[in-house]
């Protein structure tokens, strides 16, 4: 059929099955949005920053498991673009993000919005393509949601000039890829697998170490059964929570930087760590050559640059995770091996969990900022899905939220982007239309103000996101390492100039409450999730809480500073 | 130290590497940002297209312990128009010098030194003479070093071609 290459992006995306579109019009890509007026395949999200919309589609792929989609303008549209491709590809989040460019015959005389595009843009995509011919674009499009969403997932990038998108051309959308440069290794290697399974069965404390990979590849159920089988305990990195469930008895905690103490002791004194779809990144493993010292490792990964870029495995296996989990569970149930009772590990555990849980002091005077997450973990648990910004509040949701599904938990690990909380909340609360579930995004007052023109978006879109807010007056991460590190001078850090979080929420339409009290929280709380509209609650919390404990910068995990009382 | 750390200790070695990519837009700055991103060493590359084909090949050489040449084969192939990565052990280089002089030099002692390195007189006009001199790579350096008495005016290096015996 004939039609304009814009027409052509809007029938691509309705092909790959797209609901929903998070965007900002502009010039260069005003045909496009013409066709977009012109259909109802899916819905389009106006965000009010080009950001925003990447994240928000991020929000969405991350609660869904979908690709997101997000389309912006040349230029400035572009760069303000690059800051949620960059987390994305961090995380290797599928994304397909569409930018409009200057027409070809402009491109390269520095014409009105025109920015090398597919120049910034790669180093933080999976791929990125400039479409120079109308017959290209279906293929293009074709690939690149091949691309973002096989393989280790990640962002890709297609940038479209205005007069590509203005002329005409015959639309065949491509049933199948031919892509003889692109093909990512998803079986294991069958003998590598075997020695994998051989090092298990000679282990006496092996530890399964679970990444953000068992979320991406969708096999929290294979990793229960696997650690089940064989009575194998578990700790899961920032980007994995949720993966065990926290209630599960192999599970013992988050490792790193601000890992559980039993968490970070298994990872120094297992002999064999099974690593599941993690990469060892350095707020996991502090001191790299104190890591797992004393293991000889399995490192399961389906990128194979992830394996042996910083800890050189014993048994690495490239492949999906999904499918070498289940290869593993049958392998111990073909009985070809025997295992050891690994009880006593186990026990030795359960001990350290016991002598130093995580918790907090809490107050009777101020909310301590634990206290919210924890009192929303009893009172929604399950029913919320969990977005968090950067800093101290989202540490402590990773620590003190009761996690017990994957994708429950949305949060930026690798690039650390703060003003991701609440456009990824609203992707999420999209995801969950439809459903009795909860878009919340615990956030801090410095995060907060990154991104939050988007309190309008969620306004006019109906997309019920409550934020909380952690409210010390502080950028606190970096007030703690101040105190610690840098003899407590406090540049730049103090927040104590503040808008009323209350009346700008409600300014934007929203739902605020500002609380200083337990009983003031929990009924802010309960009246937020009956309205069902977005809104805001600002907790006054205690300033100088510490996020604990800690591993130091260049430190071993076992060197932990710990908290001090509150048993 | 534990068990994974002999290999961080590796040697640092030359690695001639060879590339084969679809000849597509960016494909040079997605191979050339990688290693700028990764802060791998370029001594030398060259690109020229495979005849009948929609790729190109390009050599590389590189330096680095045995990890980081093991992460740049990795990185390179997990770059979406690449289609094959070579590292080479034992392979024929070459490398092709061009040298201009002033035509008052010993012009005979000139040729004479370039046929060691099987080079020879390319072109000669009023004022200058061109040598060339295709030999490996470590040869040419020699031969450079060996013609700066003649005091060139300009030296053109190709960069490396290489291929598997």
């Amino acid at each position: 059929m004939r039609m304009t290459g814009a027409k052509m992006v809007v029938e691509s995306l309705h092909q790959e099955g797209v609901e929903v579109v998070f965007g900002y019009p502009g010039g260069a890509i005003m045909n496009v949005y013409d066709e977009i007026y012109k259909q109802n395949y899916f819905q389009h999200i106006l965000n009010r920053h080009e950001q925003a919309s990447i994240i928000a589609a991020e929000g969405y792929a991350r609660a869904t498991g979908k690709v997101g989609v997000s389309i912006v303008t040349s230029g400035p549209g572009f760069t303000n673009a690059v800051t949620g491709l960059a987390d994305a590809y961090m995380d290797s989040i599928p994304l397909v993000v569409i930018s409009g460019q200057v027409p070809t015959t402009i491109i390269g005389s520095d014409g009105f919005q025109e920015i090398d595009a597919v120049g910034i843009s790669r180093p933080c995509t999976k791929h990125n393509y400039l479409v120079n011919r109308i017959e290209d674009l279906p293929r293009i499009i074709k690939e690149a949601f091949h691309i973002a969403s096989t393989g280790r997932p990640g962002p890709v990038h297609v940038d479209i000039p205005k007069d590509i998108t203005a002329e005409m051309g015959d639309f065949i959308y491509p049933s199948e890829i031919n892509l003889p440069t692109y093909k990512p290794t998803v079986n294991y290697n069958k003998k590598q697998l075997k020695r994998a399974m051989e090092a298990i069965s000679n282990a006496k404390k092996p530890l399964l170490y679970v990444g953000g990979g068992a979320i991406l590849s969708n096999c929290a159920f294979e990793i229960r059964e696997l650690a089940k089988k064989l009575n194998i305990p578990a700790v899961e990195t920032l980007m994995a929570r949720g993966v065990m469930g926290d209630e599960n008895p192999l599970f013992f905690g988050m490792l790193g930087m601000h890992g559980e103490f039993s968490a970070n002791m298994a990872a120094h004194e297992t002999d064999l760590l099974i690593s599941l779809g993690a990469r060892f990144d350095d707020r996991v493993t502090g001191r790299l050559d104190e890591f797992a010292s004393k293991a000889k490792i399995i490192h399961v990964d389906i990128d194979p640059t992830s394996i042996a870029k910083l800890v050189v495995p014993d048994y690495p296996i490239v492949g999906d995770l999904k499918i070498t989990v289940k290869a593993m569970i049958e392998a111990i149930e073909s009985g070809e091996n025997e295992f050891n009772d690994y009880t006593n590990w186990v026990e030795l555990l359960r001990d350290y969990r016991e002598k130093e849980p995580l918790r907090y002091i809490d107050s009777n005077e101020v909310i301590k900022p634990q206290w919210p997450i924890q009192r929303v973990g009893h009172l929604l648990g399950a029913k919320a899905v969990i977005s968090t910004d950067v800093g101290q509040h989202q540490m402590w949701t990773a620590q003190f939220y009761p996690f017990s599904y994957p994708r429950q938990w949305i949060t930026s690990g690798g690039l650390g982007t703060m003003g991701f909380g609440l456009p990824a909340a609203m992707g999420v609360a999209r995801a969950l239309k439809g459903t009795d579930k909860v878009s919340i995004n615990f956030t801090g007052d410095g995060s907060i103000l990154m991104n939050i023109q988007e309190l309008m978006t969620c306004v006019e879109y109906e997309l019920p996101v409550i934020n909380i807010i952690l409210n010390n007056n502080y950028l606190g991460m970096v007030r703690q390492w101040q105190t610690m590190f840098y003899e407590n001078r406090l540049s730049q850090t103090d927040l104590s100039a503040q808008p009323n979080f209350k009346m700008l929420v409600e300014a934007f339409g929203g739902l605020g409450y500002r609380v200083t009290t337990k009983e003031e929280f929990d009924a802010a709380l309960k009246d937020a999730v009956e309205k069902k509209r977005p809104a805001m609650i600002e907790v006054v919390v205690a300033r100088h809480e510490e996020v604990l404990p800690m591993v130091p910068n260049g430190h071993a995990l076992n060197e932990m500073t710990l908290i001090e009382g509150g048993k | 130290m534990n068990n994974f750390n002999h290999y961080y200790d590796s040697e640092t070695t030359r690695q001639v590497i060879s590339v084969i990519v679809l000849n597509e837009h960016n494909v040079l700055s997605r191979i050339v940002g990688l290693f700028s991103a990764r802060g791998y060493n370029i001594d030398s590359l060259t690109v020229a297209p495979i005849t009948d084909s929609q790729y190109s090949r390009m050599t590389i050489v590189t330096t680095g312990d045995k990890r980081v040449i093991d992460q740049i084969v990795k990185q390179l192939n997990k770059l979406i128009p690449v289609l094959r990565v070579n590292e080479h052990k034992n392979v024929i280089e070459k490398d092709t010098v061009l040298m201009k002089f002033s035509i008052d030099n010993n012009l005979s002692d000139i040729d004479v030194i370039a046929r060691a390195y099987h080079g020879s007189i390319q072109n000669v006009t009023d004022d200058s003479i061109i040598v060339s001199a295709t030999d490996s790579s470590a040869r040419i350096m020699n031969f450079i070093k060996v013609m700066q008495k003649f005091n060139p005016l300009e030296v053109v290096r190709s960069g490396i071609v290489a291929m598997e015996r």
